[in-house]
């Protein structure tokens, strides 16, 4: 396979609601993405489009609708779409257009706008749920968060003091995220005296709904060697789906996630990942997911990961930096935008440009990872340079 | 790059910007109704909910009592063979104490969502329902349950002909 290269980067700010629209964000984002690498809409052979459920934007064929402002008209160009997993599933589907040698140069856009659905995004999510063994119950989306993070929390003992920690400190690493949307200090109790939305998940323990877009360049060595001083390189990318009868799991542990990982680990010929890994951007849009992924992801033991934030270790200067970007609990949550955002994350802190962000010790290999439908799909992507 | 860039895209809106006309806005209710065919398997699943039981599918190939039933069984992907009855009992594997609605409106009484693994179905089969007739602070992971059922005249076929699921008194 060739290799395959990722030479700019771009992203809008992320807000609850943005004066933009689709269209618009995605165009912010892809041609910031172009201009960081010096590179016009004539350079690029292809475009894969990733967004979340048309039912957001209630507008149907979205990536038709968001096609514009990605640059994809009269373009070969495709829209991937796996739930809350995209943000990091479209980057491999750039990989593969590149890897298998048919384009030399991919723009891949992220976009939600989770504004437009009234009177609440979470609306959108109820389709979900198996409309007819277990929509009549009147389920809602908070649902399988509660009742994942309640099962995490009971096998391994951890407690919501333990896991609020991944909010605090997400939230405060996204201070220093120009385009957040929620950076705040807070603390544990600040966190536990948010009102209970669905017990074990208070309103601080979750990312907002938002609306942005993100977006990066990639291409093929030779195109990279040409246009670009510091290329960050592909090494690894992983996915993998289980069982929609999510109450046939033990929802305690991500399987799909250690899954993907796994394949991503083996591209990229690492064995250690603990030592191999310098720096993770896991899904957060929960506390607790985060510390989940983490243990999916083989970066910790089973259960361990509450103690590895407690210690530290997690934070921007600890000696696994965890969701230094500030992640979709401190920068926002518009879905697959989220996702490709920490894909920008590793981007710029590889080649040190992420300014106040900036992991020290001048990481070399990064690790990005998504998650979503029924708590199904585990994607993931390393780079390194 | 990022730390050359002075202005970062993307313009934010408050409910202000709405209210007083300073954006323009265009509304539509999309108006969708669906009639789902229940299927072969999920049909009987329903019938037999209608009689006050629970029944599963069994596969000969890997020996597991799928519940939901299916007519075939996704690992082996083979026909499931055979229907079994299972038991209105069960544990709980997981639960919430859900103080918002689908449009996070907040309720008074609270839902009661859990995952429960039924008696008879194989291990780590649940099943998403409701708790009832407990104090949400009594609720406890391992807990035993029951099914409550509808009175029979009340049932009409579907996974609500379960009330609920109550705690079994010395569970
Ligand atoms: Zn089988």
């Amino acid at each position: 396979m060739a290799k395959v290269a990722v030479v700019g980067a771009g992203m809008t700010k992320f807000v609850r609601r943005a004066q933009e629209t689709g269209p618009e964000l995605s165009w912010q984002a892809a041609k910031m993405a172009l201009d960081s690498a010096g590179l016009t809409l004539k350079d690029v052979d292809a475009v894969v489009i990733g967004s979340a459920p048309d039912a957001f934007d209630g507008v149907h064929m979205k990536g038709e609708y968001l096609a514009e402002g990605a640059g994809a008209w009269r373009k070969p160009c495709i829209r991937g779409f796996v739930g809350g997993g995209t943000g990091v599933f479209s980057p491999i589907q750039g990989w593969y257009h590149v890897a298998s040698g048919q384009f030399d140069t991919v723009l891949v856009v992220c976009e939600e706008k989770m504004s437009s659905c009234h009177p609440h995004p979470q609306g959108a999510f109820i389709t979900i749920f198996d409309h007819i063994t277990e929509r009549p119950l009147g389920p809602n989306l908070l649902w399988i968060f509660a009742l994942e993070m309640n099962r995490y929390m009971t096998v391994h003992g951890i407690t919501k003091e333990e896991i609020a920690l991944v909010a605090v400190k997400n939230k405060k690493n996204a201070l220093d995220h120009p385009c957040s949307q929620l950076g705040a200090e807070l603390t544990v109790q600040d966190i536990l005296d948010s009102e209970v939305l669905a017990w074990p998940v208070n309103r601080l323990d979750v990312s907002p709904a938002s609306d942005g877009a993100a977006a990066i360049v990639m291409c093929a060595e030779h195109v990279a060697k040409r246009v670009s001083d510091k290329p960050v390189w592909v090494e690894g990318v992983g996915w993998h789906l289980d069982t929609a009868y999510w109450t046939n799991r033990d929802l305690y542990y991500p399987r799909y996630v250690e899954y993907a990982a796994r394949m991503a680990y083996e591209m990229a010929g690492i064995k250690e990942p603990r030592k191999e890994i310098h720096i993770v951007e896991p899904y957060d849009p929960f506390d607790y997911k985060e510390l989940h992924h983490l243990e999916g992801l083989l970066l910790c033991d089973r259960g361990q990961a509450a103690r590895l934030t407690a210690d530290g270790v997690t934070q921007r200067d600890g000696d696994l930096p965890v969701c230094p970007s500030g992640g979709l609990l401190g920068v926002g949550n518009p879905i697959a935008a989220a996702g490709l955002m920490k894909v920008c994350e590793l981007f710029w802190q590889l080649r040190g440009e992420a300014g106040k962000r900036q992991v020290p010790g001048t990481p070399r290999r990064g690790l990005a990872q998504a998650w979503g439908d029924l708590m199904q799909v585990g994607t993931v992507v390393i780079l390194g340079r | 790059m990022t730390v050359k860039i002075k202005e970062w895209p993307g313009t934010a809106l408050s409910s202000r910007d709405i209210e007083e006309g300073r954006v323009l806005t265009v509304r539509h209710k999309l108006r969708a109704e669906y009639e789902w065919d229940a299927g072969v398997a999920i049909g009987r699943y329903l019938r037999e909910l209608k009689n006050g039981r629970l029944i599963a599918r069994r596969c000969g190939g890997c020996e597991r009592t799928l519940l939901p039933p299916r007519m075939f069984c996704e690992e082996c992907f083979t026909p499931t063979s055979e229907w079994v009855y299972v038991g209105a009992t069960g544990t709980v594997n997981t639960f919430s104490i859900c103080y918002v609605r689908w449009d996070v409106v907040r309720l008074k009484e609270p839902l009661l969502p859990a995952v429960i693994t039924v008696d008879g179905a194989s291990p780590g089969m649940g099943i998403l329902h409701l708790l009832g007739e407990v104090r949400p602070d009594d609720i406890r992971v391992g807990m035993r349950v029951q099914a409550v059922w509808k009175s029979p005249d009340e049932r009409e076929g579907a996974i609500t002909d379960i009330k609920y699921w109550k705690p079994i008194q010395g569970g």
